[in-house]
């Protein structure tokens, strides 16, 4: 009897795993399909170097999505210069400085901070980053990518920092007394024996920190100001890939060569957090052989 | 073992029962964020007098409407715009046959920020401003400081309207795409060099902005949308007529609370939301296409 229970559970793991593959596997051959007839009109080149998208068009149609490309490119980076600092600084901060006491309610709160549904962030960009922005630059409106990517900012935090703390803490003890008993003081010691210890882990850490950015959907699409120009700075409102896909595929009509070019979109945006994902787990497998 | 086997059986159970309960008797009104509060307060009005009936309304702009009753996901759409041949054919070859009904008269609203010094523009300035010709408010006789637009996003049949009527090309590739009325209002609000449009529901009582007075050529009388007898005589250049389509005669449910729409208890809320009650010429009309 144990022996047919244990063959059931195993079978209804594999079949989970399996489904999880074939559903990527679909993802990806449902984008191609729907995506390849868009370069029967539209050559390859004029989709990714061009800057202009305008499908709805009055005078001629603009299928580029350069200015996007750009965007998303400038938001995730912006996003990461932010992040990535502060991110780093907390996992330390929680590993090695912080109290138990303290590490225990902080914890938690950070958790609680990945839950925050995205169209809340974007709510706070427009009510209270984009009026500080504006001000602090004296601009007439705040709703730019420097916004999108402060907001992008905060919800990769989360990721980063808890990534992080995780392979800081997964340091051999044995490293941090030996720097110490170098004469090593505790600062160099996180400088240049932790950190390094532990630098594919935070690597990775923080690429899956950039794959959320870039994908993140309703928070761009609520903040950036979404103005569909080629941005020359971080203070110039930027329209994402995924805003531009959540905003006219709603619209769209079917069979058309503006909804094919849509899910172009979503193919190039696809392959991107695709390659994104597996350097992150490229990296995050060779710091697990390392550990061991 | 036996428990599984149950768990099973009850979500499968409970797949199959939602199925062909969730649509019954409902009524789907889809589309435009220019008509949603107008039939939101309409629908709750008919089913506070018609407990049994059940009316959902939602938005998405009017693309995304028609779209929705041309893929059978909706009974009525909302449109602040006439539907496209495209959409035409599009409906046609899924055997659906739009007809179009007047519900309402809407005197489309161009504001600015309370400081600046312009009131009045002519359409043909409005459209240079939005095609991105005239990109600072000294040329139209304001302050030397640079425009910037508000509009809303290609799902928007409000962008549709200002698109054919006003710009007659395409909209600067520098105005800010916002998500609804409600965003372009708070962004004129905060930007002293602002310029954006909307419905005239939305503006009644709102402070911090001015409604500019539009005259249709150099030299001609100037006409505020504020006021009630130019918009029903014609004089304001800007009112349009709000639409709702349905799918060839339509059913009961849906002809009760169109008639609903266009009885004088109906119009007379159209009224109380901002908008204007549909004139004689445009109940002709619907008596032609739908019989109310």
């Amino acid at each position: 009897m144990h022996n047919v229970k244990d063959k059931i559970i195993h079978g209804l793991f594999f079949l989970n795993g399996l489904i999880v593959m074939l559903v990527l596997l679909g993802i990806f051959v449902i984008l191609c399909k729907a995506a390849i007839p868009a370069f029967q009109e539209i050559s390859l080149k004029e989709f990714l170097t061009t800057a202009r998208w305008d499908p709805t068009s009055l005078v001629k149609e603009g299928y580029g999505i350069g200015a996007m490309l750009l965007s998303t490119l400038m938001l995730t980076i912006g996003a990461l210069i932010i992040a990535v600092p502060l991110g780093i600084g907390a996992a330390v901060y929680l590993t090695d400085i912080a109290s138990p006491r303290f590490r225990e309610i902080a914890k938690p709160v950070i958790e609680i901070l990945a839950g925050i549904p995205s169209v809340v962030v974007g709510f706070l960009g427009i009510v209270l980053v984009g009026p500080i922005i504006s001000k602090i630059f004296g601009i007439s409106n705040g709703l730019n990518a420097l916004n999108g990517s402060i907001l992008l900012a905060i919800m990769a935090l989360p990721t980063i920092i808890s990534i992080s703390e995780d392979a800081l803490r997964s340091v051999p003890k044995t490293y941090h007394e030996a720097s110490l008993a170098l004469g090593a003081t505790g600062w160099q010691t996180i400088i240049k024996v932790k950190i390094p210890a532990a630098v594919s882990g935070i690597i990775a850490a923080c690429m899956l920190g950039m794959g959320r950015a870039i994908g993140e959907t309703m928070t761009v699409l609520m903040a950036t100001g979404c103005a569909p120009a080629l941005p020359t700075s971080y203070l110039d409102p930027v329209r994402t890939m995924t805003a531009t896909i959540a905003i006219e595929l709603g619209e769209v009509a079917y069979d058309t060569t503006h909804y094919y070019a849509l899910f172009g979109v979503g193919l190039v945006l696809f392959i991107i957090t695709f390659v994104v994902n597996m350097l992150s787990d490229m990296v995050l497998r060779k710091y697990q052989k390392v550990r061991i | 073992m036996k428990k599984i086997l149950s768990i099973f059986m009850s979500v499968a159970v409970l797949c199959f029962s939602f199925g062909p309960y969730a649509h019954a008797k409902m009524v789907q009104v889809k589309g435009s964020d220019t008509l949603i509060n107008l039939v939101q307060k309409l629908s709750e009005v008919y089913m506070e007098k018609n407990p049994d009936k059940v009316i959902s309304v939602t938005g998405g702009g009017s693309g995304t409407g028609i779209a929705a009753l041309v893929n059978g996901k909706c009974s009525i759409a909302n449109a602040s715009r006439l539907i496209k041949t495209k959409e035409v054919d599009m409906a046609v070859s899924r055997g659906v046959d739009p007809k179009k009904v007047i519900v309402a008269v809407d005197g489309l609203c161009f504001l600015v920020n309370s400081s600046n010094v312009i009131t009045q523009l002519t359409v043909d300035q409005l459209g240079k401003i939005f095609r991105g010709e005239i990109t600072n408010w000294k040329e139209v006789g304001g302050d030397d400081k640079p425009i910037s637009l508000y509009g809303r996003q290609s799902n928007s049949g409000t962008y549709d309207f200002v698109m054919e009527f006003l710009t007659k090309g395409d909209f600067s590739p520098k105005m800010r795409q916002m998500n609804g009325n409600a965003q372009i209002i708070e962004g004129v609000k905060a930007d002293p060099t602002a310029i954006g449009y909307v419905g005239i529901a939305y503006v009644k009582g709102v402070e911090g902005i001015h409604v500019l007075e539009v005259s249709r050529a150099v030299g001609g009388k100037y006409f505020s949308p504020m006021n009630d007898a130019d918009i029903k005589n014609g004089n304001y250049p800007l009112a349009r007529p709000l639409y709702q389509y349905v799918d060839g005669m339509p059913a009961a449910d849906v002809k009760d609370f169109i008639a609903f729409e266009l009885s004088p208890e109906g119009q007379n809320i159209v009224k109380e939301e901002g908008f204007f009650e549909i004139p004689e010429e445009y109940i002709k009309n619907n008596k032609a296409t739908v019989g109310i």
